[in-house]
Formats: structure tokens, sequence, C-alpha cells
């Protein structure tokens, strides 16, 4: 049956030889290889809530008064957008579990294509030949970034208008262009009737569109050039060692599948998320929150933060003003994404190294790279915390000023600690040849020739020919296979 | 094979030294997996009667998941089993770099432009694109006004009486000593650039600012509620230190002085709207705002 099938396809397709080295494929056995995966999985979960939200979803900023179960808004005026959210979530059956597991996978791929970057960056997985793809990889995280605000904004309730709100301020603080900028793509003055069904067509078709088209060139490019792979015994830059695609990969990545989807179903399910009907349809006179808590989701916190710890100045000169906002809103994210992007290409101008790189540094190989990228890791975890300045104020019992002034400082000396403790720490652990988690697992010890034992290096990359080999040793106090 | 974790010919896991970890805890990976297929069929089956009920978000997200989550786990019990030979190493192969198909390439590429004629028509191809690219940028324009006086003026004219949210005109002796309210124009009640709010504060504390010493009848006092920061409604008003704070990143305005920033991120002072009582003893505007209100931009000056 399956022979019939192939040659159907074959026939037609000559499908059969690409599929023949498709299954033989190998990769890595190395856990944190998984997290590209996650994050892949979390898009499918994505892809999947979110057309069946848009068959609820009405992208209007029309005004409508609400008639419906959810009793303390009866009666309020309010868009239409914000009026159809309110039907997902308490009419359309399943549609609030829907609505959650849309919101929370949102959450969790930001945060897997955030580990998914370290672990590139820290490994130098994005050295030659894989240049493009790290900047195939940061164009998917911007993309990303971008859609979720934007997916946030079109509910169109009094936190994500607070949002929508400070987006136009940046865009209107742009030298130049920006009152352009703001006017052209909100459609005029902030608040007006025309972002929602501009959101709406960004958010379910352009990023969407381009975000998985990116995806689709970052997976063949990585088919192409093959996985990297960590140092270990018989590891070279020429060959790849891990388990082939069929069967037992494709079963365990199919399997990871299932169990992210399982725990966003859970949270979806169980955990709640963005209650919109709290916080009331967005009304420009009323801010967010009448006390703490107006924080956007987590992955735009560090911006926030930015423009919360901002000191109050900004340029005037010869009849024009460069705003405020400009420095923490749009300025830090250029920056920010300039660097990551020219990052290869910068490291290599600095060390000199031009090789092909298919072995994968651990952290401590790299102690300057490892120190500054976890600087720059603690900058923005600053940046993040300083987004909740009112809710640490009013949880300590501070002045939201003393509070401020205490992250104005840290920006500046976090980083700086966080450089020259972890470059010693990665020095000593080079020395060391310590696991930082692992503990210690003891040593391995061969036989000599002569009688003597001496210590084998757990981390030589390749054994000398001829010589005892560790694994060997063991082999012959293997029990045999019970049936 | 080398010294890493892997799998043994009938398929269990063996730890680094290549032994077999000890995870047959009495049932084998085959009783395993189907207690598991067994579970997520029946939380499946309960997840349709839950939907025909009537649905209920948490069963239906917990049944969902323990579903979906059965067949994954039991998916990667299965995968350990699955392979007979572990780990495997293959080489990699080139990647490119072979001189006789970049050669070949260039070569067909560049003959296109080898000869004069050829380069003239192509220069005329890039300017057709060109111009035809620049033409189509046009359509950009339609996307929105032009900013124009919209971001310098607002709803407020000589003579416009303040109203609250429903509507009502405000006296000058509405608010209370330390009461705060916010206002529109009358007839303009949902011009959002418009928005004041209005504090009375007893008026010897007041320090006017040079020409302003008229635009406080009676301690009534209007700045405008949209942050020069971000542009964040500034709702609260602590009247204890007569300060307005904006809730969305903490910027302090001192009510007495002018509305001038004391703390946060806004540079520049809440502008003040002119205040005079008309006969009937309503508030009203005397002019519009004297600055652009809202976020600064670089026209603002």
């Amino acid at each position: 049956m399956t022979r019939r099938l192939l040659r159907w396809v074959d026939e037609r397709l000559g499908a059969s030889h690409f599929s023949r080295k498709a299954i033989d494929k190998i990769f890595p056995d190395h856990w944190s290889f998984m997290v590209g995966e996650i994050a892949m999985y979390c898009l499918v979960i994505l892809i999947v809530t979110g057309v069946y939200l848009t068959f609820f979803f009405v992208p209007a900023s029309e005004e409508v008064v609400y008639h419906g179960p959810y009793k303390a808004l009866e009666g309020t005026r309010m868009s239409a957008a914000y009026a159809s959210t309110l039907d997902i979530s308490f009419e359309v059956r399943s549609g609030l579990v829907m609505r959650q597991m849309h919101h929370w996978s949102a959450l969790i791929f930001m945060a897997a294509l955030v580990v998914h970057m370290c672990r590139v960056f820290f490994t130098g997985a994005f050295r030659r030949p894989r240049e493009i793809n790290w900047v195939v990889g940061v164009t998917l995280f911007i993309l990303s970034m971008m859609n979720g605000f934007f997916g946030y904004s079109l509910v169109d309730d009094l936190l994500s208008g607070t949002g929508v709100r400070v987006g136009y301020s940046i865009a209107l603080s742009i030298p130049i262009a920006g009152e352009w900028l703001a006017f052209l793509f909100f459609g005029g003055e902030f608040p007006n009737t025309e972002f929602i069904t501009r959101f709406y067509v960004l958010h379910v078709l352009l990023l969407p569109a381009l975000i998985v088209g990116l995806l689709g060139a970052h997976l063949a490019i990585l088919w192409r050039q093959k996985h990297t792979q960590f140092k270990g015994p018989g590891r070279t830059e020429d060959n790849i060692e891990g388990s082939r695609l069929w069967p037992s990969y494709a079963a365990k990545s199919v399997g990871l599948f299932f169990i992210v989807t399982a725990v966003v179903a859970a949270l979806g399910g169980l955990a709640q998320i963005n209650p919109v009907w709290l916080y009331g349809p967005y009304d420009p006179t009323q801010a967010s929150a009448a006390t703490a808590g107006s924080q956007p989701d987590w992955y735009v916190g560090w911006l926030d933060g930015a423009l919360r710890i901002m000191p109050g100045w900004e340029i005037r000169a010869w009849g024009h003003t460069i705003a405020n906002p400009f420095f923490p809103g749009a300025l830090l994210p250029g920056v920010t994404f300039g660097v990551l992007y020219a990052w290869p290409f910068l490291e290599r101008r600095f060390t000199k190294d031009r090789e092909a790189h298919n072995l994968l540094d651990r952290p401590r190989d790299a102690p300057v790279r490892t120190a500054l990228g976890m600087a720059t890791l603690s900058f923005y975890t600053i940046l993040f915390i300083a987004g909740g300045n009112d809710v640490l104020a009013s949880l300590f019992k501070v002045a939201p000023e003393a509070i401020t002034n205490l992250f104005r400082i840290l920006i500046f000396v976090a980083p700086a600690v966080t450089f020259f403790v972890t470059r010693s720490a990665c020095r000593s652990l080079a020395r060391d040849k310590v696991h930082p988690f692992g503990g210690s697992v003891g040593s391995r010890v061969r036989r000599t020739p002569s009688g003597g034992y001496e210590e084998i290096d757990e981390h030589d990359p390749a054994p000398e020919v001829g010589a005892i080999r560790a694994d060997l040793v063991t082999e012959a106090y293997r029990p045999p296979p019970q049936s | 094979m080398g010294g890493r974790p892997g799998s043994h010919a009938d398929g269990r896991a063996l730890d680094r030294n290549q032994r077999l970890m000890p995870d047959e805890r009495g049932m084998p990976a085959e009783g395993r997996i189907g207690v598991l297929l067994i579970i997520s069929t029946v939380a499946a089956l309960g997840l349709a009667l839950v939907y025909i009920g009537g649905g209920q978000p948490q069963a239906e997200g917990a049944l969902l998941g323990i579903s979906l989550g059965g067949i994954g786990v039991a998916l990667i019990l299965w995968a350990r089993g699955l392979s007979t030979e572990g780990t495997v190493t293959a080489e990699r192969g080139p990647l490119g770099g072979d001189p006789d198909d970049e050669e070949v390439v260039e070569e067909r590429i560049e003959e296109v432009t080898d000869e004069p004629g050829r380069r003239s028509v192509l220069k005329l191809f890039w300017a057709a694109g060109g111009a035809l690219a620049l033409s189509a940028v046009f359509p950009i324009r339609s996307l929105g006004p032009a900013p124009g006086q919209s971001l310098l003026e607002t709803a407020w004219r000589p003579g416009a009486r303040l109203v609250d949210d429903n509507g009502r005109p405000v006296r000058v002796d509405t608010l209370p000593v330390g009461g705060t309210l916010t206002a529109f124009p009358q007839d303009a009640e949902h011009a959002a650039d418009s928005q004041v709010v209005l504090v009375r504060v007893q008026e010897h504390l007041l320090q006017a600012r040079p020409g302003r010493d008229n635009w406080t009848p009676q301690g009534n006092v209007a700045y405008s509620k949209i942050c020069p920061h971000v542009g964040c409604p500034v709702g609260l008003y602590q009247a204890d230190t007569h300060e307005l704070l904006c809730p969305c990143h903490q910027s302090t305005f001192d009510v007495l002085d002018g509305a001038r920033p004391r703390f946060g991120p806004a540079t520049r002072s809440l502008p003040q709207l002119p205040l005079s009582v008309d006969r009937e003893g309503f508030l009203v505007a005397q002019a519009d705002f004297d600055e652009p209100v809202g976020p600064a931009f670089w026209n603002r000056g």
C-alpha cells in the first residue's frame, strides 16, 4: 500500500530521491536545539487559533452599545472591535479558550524566540557560513514583536488603546518625518477611526505572510547548511552526529509539538490572560489604570521601561524639537536591532576569524562574547523591570521617584558588573573544565601499557589513533541486554 | 558510537556510560504508551461532550491539554524505541566551492551586458523601472491627511464654555477647593485633543506666570489633560502636594507653578487654558491654548 502510494507520487513528482535523502538526515540530540522548534510550534498554534478568531472578530471602530451577558458593561458605548472581543469571550462557545490560547501562545512564542536567539548567540552558531540565517532570524524576531503589538492593540480596550497612544507618540517624535509618518501610518491624528482596520490587515495578513515566508527560508537554509554541533569525541567540522529524521527524530519532534500545544491549551483554559472586560473600552480621557499597573505584554516591556527611566531631556534648536520619546522609543530599538543584525560581521572584524564553523563554542570558550551578551541581557532585563516601576513602588511602599532613580543608576552599573563577573567566570570555567551545573562527575582513568594509570581528558575532541578509548573500556562492563 | 547517551539495541535509553537507564518500572513501554493513548482518547471524547453540553472554558482547556499531552508523551516514549541504531555520524559534504560553476554562471550573466548596445537598453530598463517605482510611492499619500494645523490647535474658541463629560456646563463654584474634573469645550465634547483637567486650589497659592494673572478665576485652573510625554491622560490629582501625576510613565506636574514637570520623562509644562467667567457664572475659555498640546514633534518649536 505504502509502495503503491510512493510509486504514484514518484511518477508524478519524482520525490523519492529527495525523500530517501531526507529521512536519513541527521539532527543533533542536544536539548538546546529544541527551543527553536518550540517557537515554530507556537507559530502553528497562533495561526490555527488566530484563523478561528478572525471568524468572530469585527475589525471596526464604529461605536456600538453593548448588550450581552457581561452585565458590568451593559449599555456601555464601545467600538465594534471591543464588543466583538467580548462576544468571543462570553458568547462564542470555545471562543474564550481559543482567545486565551492565542495570547498565551504569543507570549511563549516570543520567549522561545529570545531563548533560541541566546542559544545561537552564546554558542557562536551565527558564524560563517550561517550569517544569512542570523539576519533572517533577527528579522523574524522584529516582525513577530511588531505583530504581537498589533495583535493586542486590535482589541481596543483601555489598556491596549493606551499602548497605541504611546506608539503613535513615538512615531510622532521621529525627527523631520515624524508628523507625516504618524499621520500616514495611523490615518491621522490619534485617536481616530482608521487604525483598527489597518492593524487588522497587518496582523492577520501582511506580517503573518512575511513571518511564514521567512520561516520557510530560515528552515531551508538550515536544511542546506545542516545543524551545528557541540564539540565532542569523534565530532569534527566536517561531520555531523545525531539521530536520523526518520523515525526517531520525527516522532520526538511531533511529540514535542503535541506537548507544547497541550501546555498552551491548559494555560488557555485554566490561566486567565488579558481579561479585557475588566479594563473597559478605550476612552482617550481615561488612563488604563487609576493607580499602578499599566504594563504592555512582556516582550514590549523593555521599551516601556526605557520610556519610564529616560530623564526629562529633549533637544530644541533652530525652531525644531527632537522630542524625548524618540530616544528610548525609536533610537534605542533602532540601535538594538542594528547591532543584532551587524553582530556576525562585527565579531568577525574584531576576532579576525573568517573560518567556517560547524562546531559550536561553549559559552566559556568565548569569554568576551559571552560577557558582552550577558551584559546586554542585563541591560534589557533592567529596562523590563523598570517598566513595572509603579507596581514595584506600590509593592514596596516607596516613592516611584526613588525606584526610577535606582533604575537610572542600575542601567549603567548592572551591565558593567555583569560583564566583568561573566568574563572572569568564563575564564575560570575554561581552566577548570567543569560543567557549571553538572558538578563533578569524577574523572576517568585508563591503564597505560606500563601498568600505571592516567586521567583521560573528557573534552579531548579527538582521541589519538591507537589509544584506548574510554567508552570502549566501559563497553566491557555493559550488562547483557534484557529481552 | 561515541561516549554520549544514546539508545540500546532494544530501544531503551542509555546513560552517558552506555549503561541501561533504570526506567523500566514494572511496565513495558508499550503498556505505558497504551495507557497514555487511552487517557488521551477519553479526554478528547470528554472535550466533545463538554462542547455539546454548552462549553466551559476551564474544562475545555484541561481536557484539550490532557488529550494533546497524552499523545505527545506517548510519541516521545515511542520514539525512544523506534530507532535501533542510536547515534549516527555522517559526513557533511561540501557547501559550494566549485570554481567551474561560479565561472559559468558569471559568464552567462555578463553575456547580457557584453555589447554596448545591450548595455544602453539595460540602462533604459533601469530608468523605466525606477520611474515606475517612484510613481508607485504616491498612493501612500492617500493613507492619511496632511498634519497641517491639526497638531497646533484644539477646539477651544474664545467664550467656549467648559462642560463635564455629561455635557453640563461648569460654574465657577462647581468645584470645591481641592476638587478636580475633566472638562471639554461645549459643542465639541468628543474632541480628545481639547480635554482639560480643571483643578480648584486656594487662589493665593497660585504662582501665576507673567501674563497669566487673570487666567484662574477664583482658583479654578485648567491644564491640557494630555501628557506632553507620550499623550496619556494626566488623570491623577494629589490635593495635598498639588501635583498632577501621569499614570503611564509617572511624570508629575506642579499645579501651583504652571504645571511645571517635577519628575519623570516629561520635558514640558502642561499647556494652560486661559479661563474667565461669563455673565451667568459659567467658566469659559478666553482663547485656545497658546502652544500645541500633547507629545512633542519636530515642528513643535
